[in-house]
């Protein structure tokens, strides 16, 4: 793309950041935030990586901004925004310390990275042998499972810590308040539009996933957006926490991976994958995570139980 | 200029306006629902003029239907979350 539109985007992704970051007001700071996600992922199209345009624009902008505004609305109710009031200098000072240190970090990082095109030359040159046409899915689920394996297992760890935080008369309940909606209302006849329509551009990211950009974590993303809308029009409840499907689903995906990684363990490489089988296996793991990972988001967006029926 | 050229630029600028259009609204009207209005009804229009142009400038008829389509998803999702918005800002105040 044209340098022009480069640095209006690089201006504008500045002017959102500081709006987020500076603002009196925590709704407008969000609003900003989310805005910034959708910058960011234009950005990322601009520079080519439309994988990690999509996770962007799915998980940055969409899901973290609903959680973002999930937790605005929490402390509106608790009363907690009147008396919320801006950290003292000190503080101020830390963070800003911390974020400059990582920052210098992350910069002197890609400086020493090898070569112009970085690693993109070493990731064609071993794609072959897993078979796989998307080298990004290569890189997350071959040469760099390891961190996959682990931000999977951060996504479940974070809803047993949103689960933990349900009251004990609720205990193993139903997140989330009980939306009605009238059946003939707008809601509802959306609510029956577009999820057919959500399930097969999921279903779809996930397959493509293997040779094209998508993949696990934006086609989860579509799934658990589709659940949601469901659940908003009123056409089916949250499921209880404590469901045993449910908690299976939730753990399909990553013990899928771990199980992976301790047959190739067995077998001389942890993380390794037989050869010949590498593509099937790297698959089989994706669909596993896709399904997951939508059931994960879904329910971290939901929040802790709210009821008992 | 070629002819294709000058049409492409003049959808584009017809978007461009409609867009214009509707941010002004959403700045200058008075109250919810009239902004909902201007957002929801003029930059829908202006997205149909630049998708129009965007799929004339490929000149692909698989592009241009997918671009449609992107479209008729956006006028969807714009018509209900405006619906929705008109519902909640009528709660404080109800007229009916």
């Amino acid at each position: 793309m044209s340098l022009a539109f480069d640095l209006a985007l690089c201006a504008f992704i500045l002017g959102a950041a500081a709006l987020a970051v500076a603002g009196r007001n925590l709704f407008g700071s969000v609003v900003f935030y989310i805005v910034y996600g959708v910058l960011i992922a234009l950005a990322w199209l601009s520079l080519g990586a439309v994988d990690v345009a999509l996770a962007e624009a799915a998980i940055g902008a969409g899901v973290t901004g609903v959680l973002l505004i999930g937790a605005w609305q929490g402390m509106k109710e608790a009363g907690a925004l009147e008396d919320s009031q801006a950290p003292p200098w000190p503080v101020r000072l830390w963070a800003a310390l911390g974020a400059a240190l990582t920052g210098g970090l992350v910069i002197t990082a890609i400086i020493a990275l090898p070569g112009q095109d970085g690693l993109t030359r070493t990731v064609a040159d071993e794609q072959g042998a897993l078979a796989l046409g998307n080298p990004v899915t290569a890189v997350l689920l071959g040469f760099r499972a390891y961190d996959t394996l682990l931000e999977t297992l951060v996504l479940s760890a974070a809803l047993a810590a949103v689960w933990s935080l349900s009251p004990e008369r609720v205990w193993g309940g139903i997140p989330g308040p009980k939306h009605v909606s009238r059946p003939d209302g707008v809601m509802a006849s959306f609510g029956r539009l577009l999820p057919p329509l959500g399930l097969l551009v999921g279903v779809y990211l996930v397959w493509a996933g293997a040779d094209q950009p998508g993949g696990a974590f934006q086609a989860g993303t579509v799934l658990a957006a589709v659940w949601i809308l469901i659940v908003l029009s009123g056409l089916r409840d949250e499921p209880r926490v404590s469901s045993l499907p449910l908690r299976a689903v939730i753990i399909a995906g990553p013990a899928v991976f771990l199980g992976a990684g301790l047959a190739g363990a067995l077998a001389g490489q942890a993380l390794g994958y037989p050869p010949g089988y590498a593509r099937t296996a790297i698959l089989i793991i994706e669909y596993a995570l896709t399904v997951s990972i939508a059931a994960t988001l879904a329910l971290l967006i939901a929040g802790p139980a709210r009821r008992l029926s | 200029m070629s002819p294709g050229e000058l049409l492409i630029t003049a959808l584009l600028a017809l978007g461009v306006f409609f867009y214009a259009a509707g941010t002004v609204g959403l700045i200058r009207f008075p109250d919810t629902h009239s902004r909902l209005h201007a957002l929801t009804k003029a930059d829908n229009l202006g997205l149909g003029f630049i998708v129009l142009a965007a799929g004339l400038h490929w000149g692909d008829a698989w592009i241009a239907g997918k671009l449609a389509l992107i479209w008729l998803l956006a006028l969807f999702a714009a018509g209900m979350a405006a619906q929705l918005v008109a519902r909640a800002a009528l709660k404080p105040e109800p007229r009916e």
